[in-house]
């Protein structure tokens, strides 16, 4: 079982080593900083300089080595755009996009699961058939869409919540959140809502069809058998089947929203990363990128070893040791 | 008698109205269990076993409905109870048994969770007092070292120790009655025997009734006391065990005990019934199965025979006032 979780943890500092050459490999091939850095006047002297404080004197694997250890101080650099320091960039936005997400996949898990649970076992009936309906609806329509609509209603014409921003945030060192103030958690409300609607639909479409398949499975048929009363039956037995797809499908989902939470963002004018990565790629500010690709994957890797660690914790055939055969998303 | 009787069926009808009409799956079946009594209910595949025994217990697939009939157990009309009070009987009065010890467990709870919620949901117990009664329970079914086994998951059991775990859970709650729906066909060979023989013991052990569907003539043989052979949707002869073994009356009957090679080695024929089981949609007129009958005359085209008295038993088989024309 130790062993196990150590592999897993293994394989994700692997996949951040690898991640870490290709964005280091971005350094190399695109460009000569310098040049980007300075403008045409610049002295031999001043690039020189600029050259060793950027560490680009030094041979390949020294560099790709300093990168490494400098990323795992947080430290990646200067941005070339604005000659910040990117960490500190990133670290202004990345807790904003965080909450967003984070947030908004609570309530869909809190909303799509029972709802999920709801169609699935009253199949047929009126509101199951209406709920199928809207899923299918909220699926199709692309979040911007229903991020437009709700600043439409909620704050144009009703006046209730705040169309963009962010609303006041505390400060807990370099962490900032919004959640402890009452302007903040208003601010949250509507582009949290527009990125949940997609993925509430989605975990109940998700739900729905995993517990039809389940409710047809022996073991359920032989729980109510045993005269078990539907409460067991539904949710001990069908429901916990059911949650590998869900949490394979939850930690994809995070990762995408992180990655792409770019359009919530510019409609909301939400102060994430979203906007910090479009202003670097328009620029072509390497560093900010390079950090970018880090910290993504880094959310990805994250997400993906707790989700192998919920699946050890859930699914007693996998701890065995040896057991080789895993769980995948339909 | 019939006051006495565990489960009683009478005239059990059950329909699947499908996009092409109503298919009739069962079609009228009368049949008792008395106390500690294993029926034996035995036909090849589609004959109405399964149906049967799901009808029981109250769980037809959806769709399938009671048509007609009354199903009584312990006494009590159980075919109309609403589903609160039929979920008090499963398993505390009526325990099942399915065919498939591998797919039956719930793959994420440990055994012992399964037993204990069990018998929980039927009996005031503590979890403590469930979890004393389980271990005694899979000690009982023959599984070594239970009280390390009842926290092990389904995966970690042979097929035949899964099939001894799904006896316990059916009878944790020490039903009345066992609806064992070919407990065996899926297991090793070598396994069914002892599977069958700790069934048999348990039950009496109890006094507990059965209704053990096979298609294996010669489980019934060696288990059962009495024997309802179906034959599509309908009981074609039932009878106690060792007459109807010794002297069939349907040819159907013939043809199933012919098959059981234990019992045929010295004949050096097997007897072997040709053809399949009409469709549902498709019953012949008269007996349904004359088209495969050897003996079938013309009345049997024409009319249904009813289960008439012939001997210690029951057939639905013309030739039973004529005994003479069945020597071919
Ligand atoms: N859900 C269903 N819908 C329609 N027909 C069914 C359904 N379940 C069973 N049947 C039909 O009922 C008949 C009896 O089935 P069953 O009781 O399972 O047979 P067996 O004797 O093999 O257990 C079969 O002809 C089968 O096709
Ligand atoms: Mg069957």
């Amino acid at each position: 079982m130790i062993s196990m979780v150590l592999r897993r943890i293994g394989n994700a500092v692997a996949v951040m080593v690898a991640v870490a050459f290709v964005a280091f490999m971005i350094f190399q091939f695109l460009g000569d900083p310098v040049q980007l850095m300075l403008n045409e006047q610049a002295s031999q002297a001043e690039r020189d300089a600029l050259r060793i404080r950027l560490g680009l004197d030094q041979n390949f694997v020294m560099q790709f080595m300093l990168f490494i250890t400098r990323a795992l101080h947080g430290d990646f650099g200067i941005s070339y755009r604005n000659q910040q320091d990117v960490m500190s960039l990133i670290a202004e936005r990345f807790p904003a996009t965080l909450e967003l997400v984070l947030v908004s996949t609570i309530i869909a898990l809190s909303i799509g699961i029972p709802l999920g649970v709801y169609a699935a076992i009253r199949k047929g009936s009126p509101i199951a058939r209406l709920l199928t309906m809207f899923s299918m609806i909220g699926v199709s329509i692309p979040s911007f869409v229903i991020g437009i609509l709700l600043i439409l209603i909620f704050a144009v014409q009703l006046n209730w919540l705040p169309a963009f921003g962010r609303g006041d945030v505390v400060h807990f060192g370099s962490w900032t959140t919004g959640l402890l103030t009452p302007s903040g958690r208003s601010a949250l409300v509507m582009p949290a809502l527009s990125l949940a609607l997609f993925q509430i639909s989605f975990i109940m479409r998700l739900v729905t069809a995993e517990m039809l398949e389940v409710l047809r499975t022996d073991y359920v048929k032989f729980a109510r058998a045993r005269g078990l009363p539907n409460r067991l039956v539904h949710f001990r037995h069908a429901l916990r089947n059911c949650l590998m797809p869900v949490v394979t499908m939850t930690g994809m989902m995070i990762g995408d929203l992180i990655a792409f939470a770019l359009v919530t963002e510019t409609v909301f004018q939400w102060p994430g990363m979203g906007q910090l990565f479009v202003q670097a790629v328009m620029f072509i500010d390497m560093p900010v990128m390079a950090a970018y690709l880090m910290i993504v994957s880094a959310m990805f890797v994250t997400i993906n070893t707790i989700v192998d660690l919920i699946y050890l914790w859930v699914d007693p055939r996998l701890r065995q040791a040896g057991a080789a055969r895993g769980y995948h998303a339909h | 008698m019939a006051a006495e009787a565990v489960l009683d069926i009478r005239n059990l009808v059950v329909e699947f109205p499908t996009r092409r009409g109503v298919l009739t799956a069962i079609r009228g079946i009368d049949l008792t269990i008395g106390r500690g009594e294993i029926l034996g209910v035995v036909g090849e595949s589609g004959a109405g076993k399964s149906l049967t025994g799901a009808a029981v217990i109250g769980l037809l697939e959806s769709g399938g409905r009671i048509a007609e009939g009354e199903i009584h157990v312990c006494g009590r009309r159980i075919d109309q109870l609403p589903l609160r009070e039929m979920q008090k009987l499963r398993g505390r009065t009526i325990g099942a048994i399915f065919q498939d010890p591998l797919t039956s467990l719930n793959p994420l709870l440990t055994v012992g969770d399964q037993l204990i919620e069990t018998m929980r949901v039927h009996m005031p117990l503590s979890r403590a007092g469930a979890m004393a009664r389980a271990v005694r329970l899979l000690q009982e079914v023959g599984i070594p070292s239970p009280e390390l086994r009842i926290a092990q998951y389904p995966h970690q059991f042979s097929g035949g120790m899964r099939q001894r775990v799904v006896i316990a859970l059916a009878l944790c709650a020490e039903p009345e009655l066992v609806i064992a729906d070919e407990p065996t066909t899926a297991l090793d060979v070598s396994i069914q025997a002892q599977i069958t023989a700790l069934l048999k013991r348990v039950c009496r052990d109890r006094g507990t009734a059965m209704m053990l569907i096979t298609h294996d003539m010669g489980v019934i043989a060696e288990t059962a006391d009495r024997v309802a052979v179906m034959y599509a949707g309908r009981i074609v002869e039932i009878g106690p065990v060792a007459s109807i073994i010794r002297a069939p009356r349907h040819p159907y009957t013939k043809g199933l005990i012919g098959s059981i090679p234990s019992l045929t080695q010295r004949s050096e024929r097997l007897v072997q019934i040709d053809g399949s089981m009409p469709r549902l949609n498709a019953m012949p007129e008269g007996c349904a199965f004359h088209p495969r009958c050897r003996f079938a005359m013309a009345q049997c085209r024409r009319e249904r025979p009813p289960l008439m008295p012939a001997g210690t038993s029951e057939a639905a088989c013309w030739h039973l006032n004529g005994e003479v024309s069945h020597v071919a």
